[in-house]
């Protein structure tokens, strides 16, 4: 195993861990003058529901980007289990076992379910019509992606990324624009993929969302990693609350 | 017997097809809009031109105008599908103007705006020429529609509808994009090379910009993505312009009234088919 790191959550320094799944060292990526991501670390445990939260333009997409290979870092590492990944195209990093979903859904709106997630894996009937069900999708096959719902869309995609063969699903605002009904299911998808084994990582806005779900949430704010720890710490902190709210 | 108008006709229809279809390709369903698409044509028709001239075989003259084709154009497409969007249409819109710039002063090749006269037939008899591009083009459809139906023409298809979340899962898009415009310009050389041997000659104006907005009305008016509209395309252009040669008594008045009738055909069928006849996708 990899020697792999964790933020302390007292003193800041990075701590060895051995269950990391994906860790993140030192990675910097600056747009013109703007630092998106600023020296930012942190690692993500296998088989947990971590979550990334910051206010607006903390990094967190930019993060997602680098972490899937659309964007590539200025300076640092990432690595996912004993490969390095960093820098690689985000089909290499796709095959690698990361697969992640977009803050705006990207389904293949021309093209039906099955194409959709045929283009994922290579799969049967039976297999797209169960990686359907786990997401509470009840749609014919042949239905094209643009008729449904925007709502549908975004578990269609989830789908999608969970039928790949998959290390990592990076999840970009899962409940972004769906329904409160579609709320609460994902929250059930989400825990019944960590019972399955599946290691998530988390974008989300939604402070109610990412503490029930979450078993470790890494707060940022300008491109750093401001706070790390369990739900119930982070939504007492001080200087989490500040960065959120000011001071 | 054929009436020989109709031999003729049909031969056009048959070498159209090929045309559009592998345009289709690229564009409806890999979502490439290749604006130099009638370049591959051209390269086509002056490869097995030049060929048969110098007393190489039809069939290894005919094979060599996709291969050629395929060559150039893989190597354009290697250096420009990186471009997105716009970008990718106006390097590819600049191609056309290189290609009548090289072929006009490449004289010692080309014979320049004089062009290569004399290209002989592949087969002597129209009608038995028109029967050959027939299996030629039913060949490309039936390669088309595998193709399209196939994991790789799905992967196209995914590319075309969003090139990010093709890649995301997995697949390397730039590779599937150079295919496709490799497949899309060896069918074109391939219908270049039928084309010279029509009509025993071939100039610069081959890669005319008038000659592309026929390829372009046509598939519009077919609808994108749909191989039974690129048929209905072609048919439709060609069932318009004998119309049009019965109809209009003055001659002179034949290829204004053309351009006015492709025009406001092209306005309905966009306006009231925004995706073509039978589109799958919007243009």
């Amino acid at each position: 195993m990899l020697s792999l790191w964790k933020v302390s959550k007292t003193s800041g320094v990075f701590e060895h861990t051995k269950n990391s799944l994906l860790e993140f060292f030192s990675v910097c990526k600056s747009f013109g003058g703007v630092k998106a991501v600023d020296g930012c670390t942190f690692s993500v445990g296998n088989n947990t529901i971590t979550s990334l939260i910051g206010p607006n333009g903390a990094g967190k997409t930019t993060i997602f980007n680098i972490i899937s290979g659309l964007t590539k870092p200025d300076y640092g590492k990432i690595k996912l289990l004993d490969s390095e990944i960093t820098g690689l195209p985000a089909y290499k990093i796709a095959q690698a076992g990361i697969s992640r979903t977009f803050q705006l859904t990207k389904v293949f709106r021309n093209m039906t379910i099955r194409d959709n997630l045929l283009i994922a894996k290579k799969a049967s009937d039976g297999e797209m019509k169960s990686a359907l069900a786990r997401v509470h999708l009840h749609k014919p096959l042949d239905m094209a992606a643009g008729e449904l719902s925007y709502g549908q869309q975004r578990l269609l995609e989830i789908a999608r990324a969970v039928l790949r063969e998959h290390k990592l699903l990076a999840l970009d605002e899962p409940t972004a624009g769906v329904n409160p009904q579609i709320r609460q299911e994902l929250k059930a998808i989400l825990r019944g993929l960590k019972e399955k084994g599946n290691t998530v990582l988390l974008i989300e806005h939604d402070m109610e969302f990412v503490m029930n779900i979450s078993d470790e949430v890494i707060v940022l704010n300008e491109g750093r990693v401001l706070k790390r720890g369990k739900p119930q710490d982070i939504v007492k902190d001080k200087e989490v609350l500040e960065a959120y709210l000011g001071k | 017997m054929i009436h020989e108008f109709f031999i003729q006709d049909f031969t056009w229809f048959f070498i159209y097809l090929i045309i559009v279809l592998s345009f289709n390709l690229a564009f409806g369903f890999t979502g490439m809009v290749n604006l130099g698409h009638m370049v591959s044509v051209g390269i086509g028709a002056y490869t097995s031109a030049l060929l048969t001239l110098n007393g190489v075989p039809w069939y290894i003259a005919l094979l060599a105008a996709g291969i050629i084709a395929c060559v150039i154009g893989t190597i354009i497409a290697a250096i420009t599908v990186r471009l997105k969007g716009d970008y990718f249409q106006i390097v590819t819109l600049g191609l056309i103007f290189i290609a009548i710039a090289v072929s006009r002063n490449w004289i010692s090749l080309t014979r320049g705006a004089l062009g290569l006269p004399g290209v002989p037939d592949i087969i002597r008899s129209n009608f038995y020429y028109m029967l050959f591009t027939m299996v030629l083009s039913l060949m490309a459809l039936w390669f088309v529609y595998w193709l399209t139906n196939s994991e790789t023409g799905k992967i196209f298809q995914a590319i075309r509808d969003d090139e990010t979340a093709t890649a995301i899962l997995g697949k390397n898009t730039y590779f599937y994009k150079v295919l496709s415009l490799a497949i899309s310009t060896f069918l074109a050389g391939i219908a270049g090379g039928l084309m010279v041997h029509q009509i025993n000659f071939v100039d610069p104006s081959i890669f005319d910009l008038e000659q592309f907005i026929i390829i372009l009305f046509m598939l519009i008016v077919g609808g994108l993505a749909s191989i039974k509209g690129s048929i209905l395309g072609v048919f439709l252009l060609f069932a318009l312009i004998d119309l049009l040669r019965f109809l209009v008594v003055r001659p002179e008045l034949i290829g204004p009234v053309r351009q006015m009738a492709l025009l406001l055909i092209l306005l309905l069928v966009l306006i009231y088919r925004p995706k073509g006849i039978f589109g799958k996708v919007d243009i």
